[in-house]
């Protein structure tokens, strides 16, 4: 109770980063004030977790209220109810789609402290001097607007960025190899008849369209310009050939939510199909082998930010830019990285984490000792290393990004007839 | 002040709340669908138009044909179920249990499950009937099967296991409550001119249970031709509906192309109970 006697700048000094007091030249906010602030989040399960709420009231003394939905709920919300929430965690590909409403406002850079340490693929595109960008919509390319009240995207760093960026990873398919017994490799695994009956696919038509779209590539049935771009004939080509093996009784089911892609592999019900990395770690954590397995034709990645609703102003305002620099100091970064995700700012996550989960989880060496969860489950045991190997190694295999097309619409209805089908 | 006092303003006046009612959240709502279904939209916002492409895009596609037609089908096998069950439940518990106490005691029993919420009771199915569920292990071990059956989970059976599962007590209640008004000396009027067990049921109580078993109808007809829940987790997505369609739709912010289809949906089932009032008043005979 203390803390209340303190002014804002004392508290952070106190706190969690005292350089970053000397960014704000806000006027000092008393405590107890933003004691009482309330900022309201959404975004998808994956980071909206009640740890990093509780953790917030503890280092800032504001309250966070966490709302988790799919992704299409996320969309629809941060686009048509821009009152309903002051903080969005959302996907790259949403912000595509959101960012032109309005319902967001730019973020001053000069004001995020680590702005400088954020890995470069949200800053230039490349992860190192000497990467390619893959297709799809890479996060750097919808990261920056012109300025304050600006509705496009530029492609330099213009000081203005449209999400902050927090979390990341790369995708890929995940297998029970217990029950296949036999190395997996491609993409286009995921359609062989061995499975029938066993495969799933999510069902998220712009992060599912992607999916098939690997594995149509590797199959060799249709070569893309633009897998995250793709043109009408291109889309009606691989949901045609979804629809066929759909018919033929490829899928068991189709999953929409985390915990449903989880049920599904650990029952034994699927054998292969797309899946999220925690998905993964939540399986094995039953003690139920499952790899999330490294494919030739690589990777598709993501990436998540959160973006501030332009209804907040003043103290709320500054409370939210108080909260992202909190993000991106390392805390939650740690946390999201145990869990296999991989931080915006790897340089203050490890500082959050062991020498051993370090190494595990960033530089893809073998654990030393068990790797736990945050939630305290085992992952691994001494001796094994990530599925896929170190973090350059991972992002620096993306083959494409979620991305949402000029076609959306199109492949949308496209979409509904493949479900329907 | 005569026609104050008169009986049409009085009948006016009591029937004026629930008139209200009705239009401000069942006619409005249904109007403001009508209009939205002719709008287009583009990604995320909708924009006022005055458009059949909705309608042409849902009865140009085959899935749209598809779909209504399996729709109908899982309305029409779980009607059939639900009727059996139902009707077979009801009579017992009308015509054999005798006191009272324990015909209200058993229907109350009936009644216990929907004290969950559908959502958990139908997917309780789900690790029961997988491929390593206990309906299979059971059979398993029993040595009856010796390769689990895919069939039971995420198919039409499943599906329909739900919806019969969901849905049978809605046909129980009216017919229960329809066979209890049946005086019983038209039963022994028959027996006394000679009538069997079975001539009594198909020549006096099926057709003096004719009310309920309309009602029962509308209810499951409606509840299974409106549902999108059930199909989506007990078919693992494997298999649609119209309701499904729909949640689509408004999942992927296509409103317009959604309101079309619930708008051609709303007129199918409104049609379908309009044929089925042809054959029974209900009014009449309640």
């Amino acid at each position: 109770m203390s803390k209340m006697r303190y002014s804002r700048r004392s508290l952070l000094k106190t706190g969690v980063a005292a350089a970053a007091a000397s960014a704000f030249p806000a006027p000092m906010i008393w405590a107890q004030e933003i004691k009482d602030i309330t900022l309201r989040q959404f975004g998808t399960g994956v980071s909206n977790l009640n740890e990093v709420g509780q953790k917030v009231k503890e280092d800032l003394g504001f309250t966070l209220e966490m709302t988790a939905l799919d992704s299409d709920s996320v969309t629809q919300r941060a686009a048509t109810q821009p009152d309903s929430f002051d903080i969005a965690d959302i996907e790259y590909w949403i912000c595509k789609k959101v960012w032109p409403t309005g319902n967001l406002q730019a973020m001053d850079t000069s004001k995020i402290k680590n702005y400088d340490k954020i890995v470069g693929i949200f800053r230039s595109g490349k992860l190192t001097p000497e990467s390619v960008i893959a297709q799809g919509t890479a996060p750097h390319t919808v990261g920056f607007t012109s300025g304050p009240g600006g509705k496009d995207f530029v492609a330099e760093e213009s000081g203005w960025m449209t999400l902050i960026p927090t979390i990341y990873n790369a995708d890929t398919l995940g297998i029970r190899p217990d029950l296949i017994g036999r190395p997996i490799e491609s993409w286009t695994e995921l359609l062989n008849p061995e499975f029938k009956g066993k495969a799933s696919i999510l069902d998220i038509s712009s992060i599912g369209i992607m999916d098939m779209a690997m594995v149509c590539e590797a199959m060799g049935e249709i070569k893309y310009a633009d897998k995250g771009n793709m043109t009408k004939e291109e889309i009606d080509k691989t949901i045609g050939i979804f629809t066929e093996a759909k018919k033929a009784g490829q899928f068991r089911a189709f999953w929409k939510s985390f915990d449903e892609s989880v049920n599904l592999m650990a029952s034994g019900e699927v054998v292969i199909q797309s899946m999220w990395s925690p998905a993964v770690t939540a399986v094995k954590s039953r003690g139920i082998p499952c790899v999330f397995q490294a494919l030739k034709e690589g990777y598709r990645s993501w990436g998540g930010g959160l973006g501030l609703s332009k209804s907040l102003t003043g103290i709320e305002l500054d409370a939210a830019y108080e909260y992202i620099n909190w993000y991106l100091s390392g805390w939650v970064g740690g946390f999201l990285m145990r869990q296999g995700y991989y931080s915006a700012v790897p340089d203050t996550s490890k500082e959050f984490m062991t020498a051993d989960e370090w190494g595990y989880w960033f530089e893809g060496k073998p654990a030393a000792g068990d790797i736990t969860s945050p939630f305290g489950d085992k992952l691994a045991g001494a001796g094994d290393t990530r599925d896929g190997g170190n973090f350059y190694e991972r992002m620096g295999r993306v083959a494409c990004w979620n991305s949402v097309m000029d076609e959306n619409q199109y492949m949308v209805r496209k979409w509904n007839e493949f479900i329907a089908a | 002040m005569s026609f104050l006092k008169s009986e049409t303003a009085r009948a006016w006046a009591l029937a004026s709340p629930l008139v209200l009612v009705l239009l401000a959240f069942l006619v409005l709502p249904i109007i403001w669908i009508l209009v939205l279904s002719f709008w287009r939209a583009t990604e995320f916002a909708m924009v006022p138009d005055f458009s059949f492409e909705n309608y042409a895009y849902l009865f140009g596609s085959t899935v749209t044909w598809q779909v209504f037609l399996s729709t109908f089908r899982y309305a029409l096998i779980t009607w059939v179920l639900t009727l059996l069950i139902g009707f077979t439940v009801a009579y017992y518990l009308a015509f054999h249990i005798r006191s009272s106490t324990v015909q209200m005691a058993l229907f109350l029993l009936c009644t216990v499950p929907f004290l969950t919420s559908n959502i958990i009771r139908m997917i309780s199915w789900i690790p029961f009937l997988g491929r390593n569920g206990l309906a299979n292990q059971a059979l398993l071990s029993m040595g009856v099967i010796d390769q689990p059956l895919e069939w039971l989970l995420y198919s039409d059976f499943s599906v329909i296991l739900a919806f019969v599962h969901l849905n049978t007590l809605f046909m129980i209640t009216p017919i229960f409550n329809t066979m209890m008004r049946i005086d019983r000396s038209l039963i022994e009027a028959a027996r006394d001119q000679g009538a069997g067990g079975w001539q009594i049921l198909t020549n006096v109580i099926i057709p003096l249970s004719k009310p309920g078993i309309m009602i029962g109808t509308i209810f499951v007809l409606a509840l299974v031709m409106g549902d999108f829940v059930t199909v989506r987790f007990m078919s693992g997505s494997q298999r649609s509906n119209v309701g499904r369609l729909i949640s689509n739709d408004v999942g992927l912010l296509q409103y317009p192309s959604a309101a079309a289809t619930s708008i051609v949906l709303l007129c199918t089932v409104l049609i379908l109970i309009g044929l089925l009032m042809r054959f029974v008043n209900i009014r009449k005979e309640l």
